[in-house]
């Protein structure tokens, strides 16, 4: 049994995943796609920049030591398929990078930290339907906080985190942020 | 970046550096079956061309519909001569009509700079007259990146029409923004008045003599690429120069120049606004040779430009 | 009704009263007002002899949409001149008696100021043929300065010949310096670093000195007088200043925006900017300057050149050149000249009302503020700022490089044959031709 590690709040706002809660969600998320897939033929992991990527590289390392398979990964910047482009200043790209092996007839699942209103997934869907026609697509989220705006939903979910909009839910990864945490700040009441 | 491309001043290094990157994106599209992003959807950008350029033109085109912008080609009409309606009221119209952009081409130097001040929609030059030609000096480098990589301390010699050439003034500012050392080589006559000056305070070196820069001798050492201007014949009749066939004896990349420059350096990059006249500022064989990127600056026109409309008309307005 | 000017300071010097009935000064000195005498209060003012401006573009016939007689009368009065002289470029060109008793008999129907024609030195200002200079000379009009002024007299043996010509009758050629080999019809920036970065065909010093240097060499040679319009650099300065020193009977005239602004006002593009010759750098407007002061320069002339919107809302190389000037003429040499120390209203009186009615050969202007004299007078308040609005303003055309400036130095009032024509800047009248507040 691991040892609790102390809750951290201060400025950082209230930890709701930890390091160790992190990794356990994302191994258990490997073996859920694994199953869903009955292996791992065809599939394709696309993470969304700017987190969604290395959540999908850590993904498909945990299939490739659990069943010793190399699943191909990749990114997919959703930037320009955006539905709010024109209310913000201009929003710089960050790189789609397509396995080789493309997206037509594969089994597609789409990593990202968040799911909140839905629509960054949406805009995934969008940029995909571009490069290709998948047989399947999946979507794989670290945390859903709920308030969907749009009908979308997650076929593999690391925790449900039910989140008032005014919260604001901080996902730090190690390869982006040097340490791995969830944290809620703001919102109360 | 503000809502205009007017100069190539306009764009600090990182700003260069963004639309490259982003251009790189774009170029992606460009390998796609379905060559179709959402992003410009419902902007509307008219191409004004009062000055004929089948290869800008269309350039833009493309990459505005790539984008899913409505663009309208509009040619232009007319200067004072004709009499007709003033370019401001041309312009105002045209504005009147909520555009959200105008890329235009112009015959006289400065003005798209005017036309900024006279409408709301953002102005992008696509050439005035001798003046500028920013996108021209952004694919230029996107292009001589994409074959030496990073420009800094590279050496780059323009070589060419300088007083009749936008290119040339657009590519000493963003070639310096990305580091790079100018030479630009020109007989006295083909360049513009107070060079010695411009150069001493923009920083970059001039030459009469094409073979000392082609040897790596003088300036800023040997070169890592030659940009060949076009020469157009009428100045030979302007007195600019006696005939094509001295210039080319003494400002052409001949092929004799093209194996003496290979001999030192064999990845040396040339490169060439276009239109080419073949066999008077550069031989035929070199525009076609391994070292040339005349037709990678073609494709990249396409991909940079898209970036251009990106950067300018994505966000809010 | 006589009226009496109380206080003023003849040409900025003695105070004194000036007593005008009919169309001339009666009377000068310590003057009690009789009945019926209007009285003027000019106690501050400096009174000056009536300006001519040797150099204005009226448009008509022709362009009346820019300017017509009618407004630039309106506009000269307002600026404190009583004569002016009216150039050649209209359409038809003014080349023929006919066309020249025209224009006179136009100015005439208006009474703000007289309005001398200038003849065309050459057929339709083509440059081939010698026009009927000596029929003009003879006119109702008694043309007496001829300038193709737009274009050049290039030709140097038609040059000779029209120097040569205008002895018979004391006329004088006013020379557009511009050797259109160096400078075409596309050269409108001052040829320097400047304009190579903005990518502007350039218009160097050279083409206006070198044929400034061949008239003066061929008026000593033709032992005639020839006159320089618009000089522009320090160049020409130096060949005016050498060719008097020889004794050759060359005048010169200098318009008050290359006295003031610099050829860097270019980097907008603006073409309220663009004018022929074109503005200059720094050290051409100093030379100017002290040429104007030691009397180099013999004259200030406008060069008013109203521009209809359409015809300068073009891009910069596209667009009309010239400013309007009439109107501002006296604030800028106010300004530039006396205000910096350069030279006093005495010196404003020669430049802008003595020297330029001689080289016209206006008797009746530019006459000493004296007993008999004709009553042609400009009333200036020597210390007052005004800020300049283009669209305050008698003439039909708004491309005034001014507006938005202040300058020091107004015209008050200005009196034509004993008439007052303008008072604080505007023109009186019942009906203006043009121009509205």
């Amino acid at each position: 049994m691991a040892v609790a590690q102390p809750a951290r709040t201060d400025t950082h706002g209230r930890e709701v995943l930890t390091s160790g809660d992190i990794s356990r969600a994302l191994r258990r998320i490997a073996h859920e796609i694994l199953e869903r897939n009955k292996g791992a033929d065809d599939l394709v992991l696309l993470g969304i920049p700017s987190r969604g990527v290395p959540l999908a590289r850590r993904l498909v390392a945990v299939m490739a030591e659990v069943e010793g398979v190399d699943v191909p990964v990749g990114s997919l910047d959703v930037t320009m398929h955006r539905d709010d482009l024109r209310h913000q200043p201009v929003r710089a790209l960050a790189r789609t990078d397509i396995p080789a092996g493309g997206i037509d007839d594969k089994v597609v699942v789409l990593v990202d930290d968040v799911l909140f209103h839905g629509r960054t997934i949406r805009a995934a869907l969008e940029a995909l339907a571009e490069l290709g026609r998948p047989r399947t697509v999946r979507l794989a989220i670290l945390v859903d906080r709920g308030h969907r705006e749009l009908p979308i939903r997650a076929d593999h979910v690391g925790k449900n985190l039910p989140t008032s909009s005014a919260e604001r839910v901080s996902v730090r990864l190690a390869e982006v942020d040097g340490e791995d945490a969830v944290t809620i700040e703001g919102g109360d009441r | 970046m503000n809502r205009h491309l007017l100069s190539s001043a306009d764009l600090t290094r990182d700003d260069v550096e963004t639309i490259l990157a982003t251009a790189e994106q774009m170029h992606d599209v460009q390998k796609r079956d379905v060559k179709k992003i959402p992003t410009l959807r419902g902007r509307t950008i008219i191409n004004l061309f009062f000055e004929d350029s089948t290869r800008t033109r269309s350039s833009f085109e493309i990459a505005g519909k790539w984008m899913s912008a409505d663009t309208i080609n509009i040619t232009g009409k007319g200067s004072s001569t004709s009499k007709g309606e003033s370019l401001r009221d041309t312009v105002r119209t045209i504005d009147a009509m909520s555009v959200d952009a105008l890329v235009i081409r112009h015959p006289a130097s400065g003005a798209c700079q005017q036309v900024a001040q006279w409408v709301d929609a953002s102005v992008i030059n696509a050439g005035d007259g001798t003046h500028e030609h920013p996108t021209q000096a952004l694919l230029d480098a996107y292009a001589l990146r994409n074959r030496i990589g990073d420009l800094d301390g590279r050496h780059v010699a323009i070589v060419g029409d300088l007083t009749h050439s936008r290119v040339f003034r657009s590519n000493v500012i963003t070639l310096g923004r990305l580091g790079a050392h100018v030479t630009v080589v020109a007989p006295p006559t083909l360049m513009p008045s107070g060079i010695a000056d411009w150069a001493k305070t923009d920083g970059f070196a001039t030459s009469w003599d094409l073979d000392e820069i082609l040897e790596g001798g003088a300036t800023h050492g040997p070169v890592d690429a030659v940009m060949m201007l076009r020469v157009q014949r009428e100045r030979m009749s302007g007195g600019y120069f006696p005939t094509p066939r001295e210039y080319t004896v003494t400002y052409g990349l001949t092929r004799d120049r093209m194996r003496r420059l290979t001999g030192t350096n064999p990845d040396v990059v040339v490169l060439h606004p276009g239109p080419m006249n073949r066999g008077l500022e550069i031989a035929a064989d070199v525009a076609d040779s391994p070292n040339s990127v005349v037709l990678d600056q073609v494709s990249a026109g396409v991909a940079v430009r898209m970036a251009v409309l990106y950067h300018l008309l994505s966000g809010e307005a | 009704m006589p009226i009496l000017i109380g206080g003023a300071r003849l040409l900025g010097e003695r105070t004194a009263d000036l007593l005008l009935d009919g169309e001339r000064i009666v009377e000068v000195g310590s003057i009690t007002a009789g009945r019926d005498t209007t009285v003027v209060d000019a106690d501050g003012l400096v009174a000056l002899p009536g300006l001519v401006d040797l150099h204005v573009h009226l448009r008509e016939p022709g362009r009346e949409d820019a300017e017509t007689v009618g407004s630039g009368v309106l506009a000269a009065a307002a600026g404190g001149f009583t004569a002016v002289l009216a150039m050649a470029n209209t359409t038809p060109v003014t080349d023929t008696a006919e066309a020249a008793d025209h224009l006179y008999d136009l100015g005439r129907s208006y009474h703000h100021c007289d309005v001398q024609p200038v003849g065309a030195v050459t057929k339709g200002l083509a440059g081939a043929e010698l026009a009927e200079l000596g029929l003009m000379a003879r006119s109702r009009a008694k043309v007496r300065v001829f300038s193709d002024d737009g274009y050049c007299v290039s030709d140097a043996r038609l040059m000779r010949r029209a120097l040569e010509y205008v002895k018979t009758f004391g006329g004088v050629i006013s020379q557009h310096a511009q050797e259109p080999r160096l400078a075409g019809a596309d050269a409108c920036a001052h040829e320097s670093e400047l304009s190579g970065r903005l990518g502007l065909p350039g218009w160097p010093g050279i083409a206006e000195e070198s044929i400034v240097a061949r008239d003066v060499m061929l008026a000593r040679h033709t032992g005639s007088r020839v006159h320089i319009a618009h000089v522009s650099t320090a160049g020409s300065v130096e060949v005016i200043r050498w060719a008097k020193a020889q004794g050759v009977d060359v005048t010169a005239e200098v318009t008050p925006h290359h006295l003031l602004l610099t050829h860097d006002l270019l980097a907008s593009y603006d073409p309220v900017w663009k004018v022929n010759p074109p503005l200059r750098p720094e050290e051409d407007v100093r030379a100017l300057r002290e040429a104007l002061a030691d009397g180099t320069i013999d004259a200030v002339a406008t060069d008013h050149a109203p521009h209809a919107p359409h015809d300068k809302d073009h891009a910069f190389v596209d667009a009309s050149p010239g400013m309007v000037g009439l109107e501002t003429a006296l604030g800028v040499v106010g300004e530039v000249m006396v205000h910096s120390g350069l030279f006093d209203w005495a010196g404003v009186a020669r430049v802008m009302s003595v020297n330029p009615a001689r080289i016209a050969r206006l008797d009746g202007h530019g006459q000493p503020l004296a007993a008999g004299s004709p009553a042609n007078i400009t009333l200036v308040d020597p210390s007052a700022t005004w800020m300049v609005h283009r669209d305050k303003s008698h003439s039909l055309s708004r491309n005034n490089p001014w507006h938005g400036r202040e300058l020091t130095g107004r015209v008050v009032a200005t009196y034509h044959r004993g008439v007052c024509t303008a008072r604080d800047g505007r023109a009186l009248v019942p009906e203006t031709a043009g121009g509205s507040w």
